[in-house]
């Protein structure tokens, strides 16, 4: 048995998945990015391989990914987060047509065909506002960890809007709404509105067609997840695997490749 | 004689300044906003006129500017920052066609005529990047202070590029930077200068025109001035001292003077007109 992997490298978190050649997960790790991406890539690997029980050499082909996916020194070749996004989605939810990525320094709407292929996308990196770090900011200001920030959200009546745009001057909004007497729920769950109506914006523009699936490590935060639907009016396809959707995607593209090449071999099998 | 009081609460720092009739500061003073605006205006305000000696009854009109002038309640009359800085810069600069002021969460660029009306502005209170709050941030990121930003980037010797793109993506430019072994002065000034280069892109929507006035917060770091001249290869007037916070607020006072004489002439036009009306 031959196995594929895949190593997605991301601003805040790095994700290592490990699949067989029938596309099933055997292994997966994630670690936190830091300051050493070599590093980071090298031991979400390691731990994804130890996760799944096998040794490196059993391994045929390594994709990295992400936006450190050149820092994937083990790595055969890299494919983008967006293509990889696309493809883990599909494979996951078949009839997903828009992906929604939220990671922790960028939002990315992605509009996908039915075999996977990119169509379209549009990505916010410039801003951290609508991304994960916006979260982070609310997280920071309320002193509620960033775990709890969903569930806390889901206990508001009523949002707090928040009307600042940047992150930075949000920070501050945030704390004039508690000097106000504001609730931390109401606030929170204004801070997930306001993500939410930034990445929606986002994914109008690559057009929001049945079914959208949410991937990233923002895709954990239930709060959000119920923010997006309530404010698109539909249900989004989200799984445990949704945080992993880029490795996952880049171990697919890895077994594609390990299954191409076996092609001619297994061709001229069958005529002998 | 008579006093006339401005009070320009900002984003960051509320500022008063009482004024005389002869267009001398009696007194002035500067503290946090904070979130209570109100509060920070009447504090501030006793704290200038206890600054220059006098009471609350010495002064006969208070103008209130800034963005927290809404919530000024000892206020007469409120004028916008526009109008107040245009004042303001005017007087200590009479030639002024364009202002440039560069706060703690706000950047504005104004175009006057030559009878110091407002022909043109633009502003960013939306993006933090374009603001004093990405030297802030910069700053912070590295370690130092706001009030360490001048002394930090006065040893600089070189610019080190920051992008200034987003003042939340820039802690990690920042850090890659430093672990790169650049030194945090030059990091400042990288960071001034992206700043220079979004303040100098207002002022072009502005159709900017010399001579150009530089007010706020941010123009207490002398390298701001600097690299703004460098860039638009001009000189630009920069008023001395911490007056360069306080701008708005002399603005607002000058204004309030004008308000007291014209009010002055209605009442004794209309007392005229009633002893006439009585002849």
């Amino acid at each position: 048995m031959a196995y594929a992997a895949g190593v997605d490298v991301g601003s805040t978190q790095t994700k290592a998945v490990i699949i067989n050649e029938d596309a099933g997960i055997v292994g997966r790790a994630l670690i936190d990015t830091g300051a050493n991406v070599v590093l980071a890539a090298e031991q979400a690997y390691v731990e994804a391989l130890k996760d799944g029980g096998m040794r490196e050499e059993e391994v045929e082909y390594v994709i990295g990914t992400g936006y450190g996916r050149y820092k994937v020194t083990f790595g055969n070749t890299q494919v983008t987060e967006i293509s990889c996004h696309g493809r883990g989605a599909v494979h996951m939810f078949p009839d997903t047509r828009t992906v929604v990525d939220m990671g922790g320094q960028d939002t990315k709407a992605i509009s996908v065909s039915p075999s996977g292929e990119i169509q379209d996308f549009c990505m916010n990196d410039k801003c951290a506002a609508g991304t994960g770090r916006f979260l982070g900011a609310a997280s920071d200001a309320l002193d509620i960890p960033l775990p709890e920030l969903g569930s806390t959200a889901l206990k508001a009546e009523k949002a707090v809007r928040i009307s600042t745009t940047c992150t930075v001057f949000a920070e501050s909004e945030v704390l004039s709404w508690l000097g106000k007497g504001k609730k931390i729920e109401d606030i929170l769950w204004g801070v997930h509105q306001s993500i939410a109506s930034r990445s929606i914006g986002l994914m109008r523009r690559v057009g929001i067609d049945d079914q959208i699936t949410f991937t990233g490590g923002v895709a954990k935060n239930i709060g959000m997840i119920k923010a997006l639907e309530d404010n698109l009016g539909m249900k989004l396809n989200v799984g445990e695997e949704s945080h992993y959707m880029g490795a996952i995607g880049a171990a697919l593209f890895a077994l594609d490749h390990i299954l191409a090449s076996r092609a001619p071999a297994s061709t001229a099998g069958a005529v002998a | 004689m008579t006093f006339a009081a401005g009070i320009d609460v900002g984003s960051t720092y509320s500022k008063a300044i009482v004024l005389s009739d002869d267009n001398c500061i009696a007194g002035k003073a500067m503290r946090n906003t904070g979130f209570k605006l109100d509060e920070a205006s009447q504090q501030v305000y006793r704290d200038a006129l206890s600054d220059a000696g006098l009471s609350n009854d010495d002064v006969s009109y208070v103008v209130g500017t800034g963005f927290g002038r809404h919530r000024i309640s000892i206020r007469d009359i409120h004028v916008t920052d526009l109008t107040a800085s245009a004042r303001g810069a005017a007087f200590l600069f009479p030639e002024t066609r364009t202002i440039l002021d560069v706060g703690g969460q706000t950047m504005k660029a104004s175009r006057l005529d030559e009878r110091i009306k407002v022909k043109s502005f633009r502003l960013n209170d939306k993006c933090a990047a374009g603001t004093g709050a990405f030297l802030e941030k910069t700053a912070r990121y590295m370690g130092y202070s706001t009030t360490e930003i001048g002394p930090l980037v006065a040893t600089s010797r070189e610019n080190v590029p920051v992008s200034g793109v987003c003042a939340v993506f820039a802690e990690s430019e920042v850090i890659n930077h430093l672990s790169q072994g650049a030194a945090p002065s030059d990091i400042m000034y990288g960071a001034i200068t992206s700043l220079v280069g979004r303040s100098v892109q207002l002022m072009k929507r502005v159709r900017m025109e010399p001579e150009f006035t530089l007010i706020g917060g941010i123009l207490r770091f002398d390298t701001m001035a600097d690299v703004v001249r460098e860039s638009l290869k001009t000189e630009v007037n920069v008023p001395e001292g911490e007056l360069v916070q306080f701008v708005s607020a002399l603005g607002a006072a000058i204004l309030g003077h004008q308000r007291l004489r014209k009010l002055s002439v209605d009442s004794s036009t209309a007392r005229a007109a009633t002893t006439s009306a009585a002849a």
